[in-house]
């Protein structure tokens, strides 16, 4: 019953908000919304610890109907509740809590207040039924049911055509991993007759070594089960390939961003290989392409990270990232780190993103870092958030000790999970890792400088050639005041920066004990595969004191190129930029793979569409069927009957004899 | 008559109520309200009839029910009903559809208005006759005499180019009808009957059955449509009135998904296993190809027409998947569709009521003003694009999950048209409800009236209802299409033996 309420309230407060909440009167809707929502993340705080903290190992399943039953096919509506649902009960309600919270002073100037949050609950719910997901389908129905909640709300500025874009885009991209992911629920069912995750986890051993036909091939049944499957996870959580949605969904409001675009939406993808690690951890190659495309993507976002100019862009790829260091965790088989991982980036991502909107707050909707500059004084509570939001993504901790920010624990632990691994997947996925860490450093850091130290617009003319970003803006209804002083954000923004920042500060040290530490098997139970992973914390305790410490040691360098750069000879940045042209545009570009795509996909589909419209239907279907006889008929009758005089009914009459007639002549001519 | 009535009701109370509307005189306001008034009685009531029938209806029975039989009509053609678990749910569906229609062209039908109702009265009580007809030659007159008032509403209530949508419509499905009607004649000298439910246990020989599915499948696939011969449909969409294509949409497509599922998949199993693979190649071309049709369309009712032949792909797979998943499944997908298309099209004709176009460039921000209207087309937006929670996921995954069984390829091609689908539909929605409401036209637009939010609710709530609790149907279906599948599995069988 608990665990039902904690995931209807939302649905409840979605419901009020969206059918009885009132532009004009929005404070009845938004204290609704976020009360239930309050609520929800009590109640979650006591599963969690009721659950992860119990000695029964068995999952907990409250049934609450049937949804579909065909044949031997039978989908159920249920809970489950295990350990791997508590976190992430806890991650959802708690960080969605808070955005409820900051939003209301954050929209406070919005005109459909009750919609933003109306689609907030719904966003919550619908995750929600994804993490309690007994079953496929209805882990489908979250998953398809978060990506509408996301394209609604990265349109929720309708009016602006770049929204509306990135909305579908991000539906659209989606769709195509969740293409893969409905193909992994078929093959499934083929081979298990059941799309339920205990059929699944039951018959995962007998699977191992089987062959399929599957597209004209003999394939190994686990590993193509798993790569369709991972496929959906590939575009929900933003992988390399499937990742040009996610900065673009910057243009849905700020608060958004850190609920859905940060700290839970997006790790949904985290979340499944971990929830299938029973089937992901039999089949080493899936296993080896999900470090593969983790590692490929921990590097490569951060790349792109380190020249963009857009506050909100630079946080996007850094959680393009970070995504990729939980993948890889899950690769190299440490599932407890990548989901470890999953809950600190939560905190210090979300609180990231809340501060940043803080910051634009401040600056009435400026989102260009080059205009800013010198916040420190104006807005301190929002600048030290930001700066224990910085502490914990760049991983700043004791070396050699478990004392640190959240991410200075999980982030570490993956790259310590990672040298563990064999191969030259794991090779290169730890080689990724290891720079991508330095590079996580240095764009945190031109954030922090660019943004709170230095003078405001010092950055201004410094890349003149992209000085016209249309995306640079939060809010179009609001011209540009900077005639207006610079604001600290109000007390019901800035409690939720200080509940994260305290997450963000203290997460990693307190639940290290239970996620990869010693209380591990006690506390996963059945939710996790263990065997494999164990084996690799073991290994993590042995490592080369060196390689524990070159994370510390590239979150340092990080931090002093970027303070050389953006602090001491502010020079360089555009000097380097001006040297190596090439390199600055392929990484301002972000690789070109939004052109790639549109010159590979999106224009052929538009041109097809359009030659099988008219060459296709028009010219052959329609030139060779109908068309060319109407044509000599028309050209008869059009000069036999005049148009208006319900010519039409003639030929009614005809079909009718017609009809009749031969009915009549082979009945009772024809026949007797 | 064998006790039954109700079958027959449904079948003349819309004829009692076109002869009322005929007995009216004049053209004066009130006789044409009169006129509006009786067909939405009439209508209701053999809706309220239909749930009746519903209610002595035993799905767990696969066979004909309720069934009635006279020889009255014809010493040759048998007046013989019955409804089973997959005719059931679609005359449930017509009987539902029909007072939305009603009410669709309360206002914007205003020339011969007597003749309008009388042709949608007369309309309903043939597509309930095909959908009950226990004889083969019945089932054809309804089936073909269908077409005439179909024709005469877009012919003569539709738009500017009425007269060649209508033209290319007959001759569409005349020579479609032409060789199906060779089929049945063909039929009755094999088995010298006309009784389906005697056919159903006749045994036709390989080459027989060859040449009688080609038959049926001439008539089937144009009404389904399948490609390549859909190009029938958009135009007659454009042109139809919106209640015409509601109707069109909603009931006269499921008529060839039915005919596969009554004549072709039960009678001529062997030859349905031996075709199987072309029209999974049929649909899967149809899917792709009449999506990316879809998504360069600039007129919102061709819009959905593309999309209603992509989704009419995913039924004719499902029927030739020959699977429980896959069938159960086509027929939740043609219930399914028949709410969601009807429901876009409604939702069109909402729009043009206001502006009189349907091309898409002249809408654009239409939510800031009508933001009801803007909830009830994303659901159905949703739903067409097969959002789980909607009904529109459940027929689709069904049809897919069955199809991946049968062939891998054929399920791999389908599913990309659930990329396809969420681009156009979107697409579609963003230019038409979002953007800045800037057109000088549509500065004054109003939000949907009392009327039509009785249209558009309780579309909208089923579509949800079924999203989340598609049983009922299924279940209804369940008997009957297990029955219908085992002389297609045997046949199947016997195929992969004599491939050994």
């Amino acid at each position: 019953m608990t665990y039902a309420i904690i995931v209807f309230l939302p649905l409840l407060g979605f419901l009020y908000a969206g059918l009885f909440g009132d532009n004009k009167e929005p404070r009845r809707a938004e204290l609704v919304t976020t009360t239930f929502l309050g609520v929800s993340c009590f109640l979650s705080w006591l599963a969690f610890i009721a659950v992860a903290f119990s000695s029964d190992p068995q999952a907990y399943v409250v049934p609450l109907g049937n949804w579909i039953s065909v044949g031997k096919l039978s989908v159920e509506w249920s809970l489950r509740i295990d350990t791997l649902t508590g976190v992430m009960l806890v991650v959802v309600t708690t960080v969605s809590m808070l955005v409820h919270m900051y939003s209301i002073g954050y929209m406070h100037e919005d005109e459909s207040q009750p919609r933003f949050f109306a689609y907030l609950s719904l966003f919550t719910f619908a995750m929600l039924m994804l993490v309690t997901a007994d079953n496929l389908v209805q882990m489908f129905f979250g998953w398809e049911g978060v990506g509408l909640a996301s394209y609604l709300l990265i349109g929720f500025w309708y009016t602006r055509p770049s929204a509306n874009a990135a909305a579908i885009k991000a539906f659209v991209v989606n769709r195509v991993g969740d293409f893969g992911f409905a193909l992994g629920i078929f093959l499934l069912f083929r081979l298990t007759g059941s799309v339920s995750l205990e059929a699944a986890r039951a018959a995962a051993p007998s699977l191992v070594g089987v062959n399929v036909h599957v597209f004209g091939m003999d394939l190994d049944a686990l590993t193509i089960t798993c790569l369709l499957l991972f496929m959906g996870a590939m575009g929900k959580s933003a992988q390399f390939l499937l990742h040009t949605w996610l900065p673009d969904a910057m243009e849905g409001p700020t608060p958004v961003s850190a609920l859905i675009h940060a700290a839970t939406m997006v790790t949904a993808g985290v979340f499944m290989v971990a929830r299938l690690s029973f089937l992901f951890d039999l089949s080493p190659a899936a296993l080896n392409f999900v470090l593969f495309i983790g590692g490929t993507t921990a590097f490569f976002a951060a790349t792109i990270g380190l020249v963009q100019n857009d506050i909100k862009r630079v946080i996007a790829y850094s959680t393009c990232s970070q995504l990729g260091y939980m993948f890889v965790a899950e690769g190299v088989g440490a599932y407890g780190a990548g989901i470890f991982h999953l809950f600190t980036h939560a905190f210090f991502k979300a609180l990231l993103f809340l501060g940043a909107g803080s910051v634009i707050h401040a600056m009435h909707h400026e989102q260009d870092m080059r205009r800013m500059g010198g916040l420190k004084d104006e807005i301190p509570f929002t600048f030290w958030m930001m700066m224990i939001g910085t502490l914990a993504l760049t991983g700043v901790g004791l070396p050699f000790t478990t004392l640190g920010f959240g991410g200075y624990v999980s982030k570490d632990a993956i790259i310590e999970a990672s040298y563990t691994a064999h191969g030259y997947v794991g090779a290169y996925a730890f080689l990724c890792v290891v720079i991508a860490a330095g590079m996580t450093s240095f764009y945190s850091w031109r954030l922090m400088f660019m943004t709170f130290y230095g003078r405001r617009g010092e950055w201004g003319g410094s890349y003149a050639e992209d000085m016209h970003d249309e995306h640079a803006h939060d809010e179009p209804q609001h011209e540009h005041t900077h005639a207006h002083a610079v604001h600290e954000s109000p007390r019901v923004m800035l409690i939720p920066l200080g509940v994260l920042a305290f997450g963000a500060t203290f997460a990693g040290v307190f639940f290290r004990h239970w996620f990869i530490g010693g209380g591990f098997e006690g506390f996963w139970k059945e939710s996790l595969i263990l065997a494999k992973g164990n084996h690799v914390l073991e290994q993590m305790e042995q490592v080369p004191w060196l390689v524990s410490f070159l994370p510390f040691l590239m979150m340092a360098l990080g931090f002093v190129i970027a303070f050389y750069m953006y602090v001491v000879d502010k020079t360089v940045p555009a000097e380097l930029a001006r040297s190596n042209p090439l390199l600055y545009r392929f990484l301002l570009n972000k690789w070109y793979f939004d052109e790639l795509y549109d010159f590979l996909f999106v224009r052929p589909a538009f041109w097809i569409g359009r030659v099988l419209w008219k060459g296709g239907d028009g010219a052959i279907i329609d030139g060779l069927g109908p068309d060319g006889v109407s044509a000599r008929v028309l050209d008869v009758t059009r000069n036999v009957v005049r148009l208006q005089t319900g010519y039409v009914y003639h030929y009614a009459f005809a079909m009718l004899l017609g009809v009749a007639a031969l009915a009549t002549w082979y009945l009772f001519g024809g026949l007797r | 008559m064998s006790g039954n009535w109700v079958l027959s009701a449904l079948l003349i109370l819309p004829v009692v109520g076109a002869i009322l509307i005929g007995l009216l005189r004049g053209e004066s306001k009130e006789t044409l309200q009169n006129a509006r008034y009786i067909a939405l009685w009439t209508t209701i009531i053999v809706f309220l009839l239909s749930l009746y029938a519903w209610s002595q209806f035993d799905p767990a029975k696969p066979g004909f029910q309720l069934v009635e039989q006279s020889n009255w009509f014809s010493s040759v053609i048998l007046y013989k009903l019955g409804v089973d678990g997959i005719s059931m749910p679609f005359v449930l569906l017509t009987t539902f559809l029909m007072p939305f229609c009603i009410l669709a062209s309360w206002r914007s039908i205003q020339t011969r208005v007597k003749s309008y109702f009388i042709a949608f009265l007369l309309l309903e009580t043939l597509m309930i006759g095909v959908f009950e007809a226990l004889d083969l030659l019945l089932f054809y007159v309804f089936f073909e005499g269908g077409l005439i008032p179909m024709f005469l509403i877009i012919g003569v209530w539709g738009g500017k180019r009425r007269v060649y949508a209508a033209f290319k419509f007959f001759l569409y499905t005349l020579t479609g009808s032409l060789l199906m009607l060779l089929g049945v004649m063909a039929m009755y000298w094999t088995a010298h009957t006309s009784d389906i439910t005697v056919l159903l246990h006749t045994h036709f020989s390989p080459t027989m059955q060859f040449w009688l599915w080609l038959a049926f499948f001439a008539s089937f696939a144009v009404k389904m449509p399948m490609w390549p011969v859909h190009t029938w449909l958009p135009d007659a969409h454009v042109e139809a009135p919106t209640a015409g294509s509601v109707i069109l949409a909603g009931i006269l497509l499921k008529m060839g998904g039915y005919g596969f599922l009554r004549f072709s998949l039960p009678m001529f199993p062997d030859a349905s296993v031996y075709f199987a693979p072309m029209v999974f190649a049929l649909s899967v071309i149809a899917i792709i190809y009449t999506s990316l049709v879809a998504l360069v369309q600039e007129d919102m009712k061709k819009l959905i027409a593309y999309s209603s032949v992509a989704h009419m792909g995913f039924v004719t797979m499902g029927i030739f998947s020959g699977n429980t998943q896959g069938v159960q499944g086509a027929v939740f997908q043609m219930v399914s569709h028949g709410l969601v298309s009807g429901a876009l099209f409604l939702c069109v004709g909402v729009v043009y009521d206001r502006l009189h176009t349907r091309e898409i460039a002249a809408y654009g921000g239409l939510v800031k003003r009508m933001p009801r209207y803007a909830v009830a087309f994303l659901v159905f937006t949703l739903a067409n694009v097969g959002l789980p929670g909607t009904s529109g996921f459940v027929g689709e995954f069904l049809t897919l999950i069955g199809a991946f069984q049968a062939n891998t390829w054929v399920a791999f091609f389908a599913t990309t048209g659930v990329i396809f689908s969420a681009a156009y539909a979107l697409y579609l929605y963003r230019r038409v409800i979002f953007g800045a409401l800037e057109k000088p036209t549509l500065l004054t637009i109003q939000d949907v009236t009392f009327r039509e939010q009785v249209i558009l609710v309780p579309l909208l709530l089923l579509t949800v209802f079924f999203g989340v609790h598609p049983q009922p149907i299924l279940n209804a279906s369940a008997a009957s299409v297990e029955l219908l599948l085992q002389g297609v599995q045997h046949a199947a069988a016997a195929v992969r033996t004599a491939g050994l």
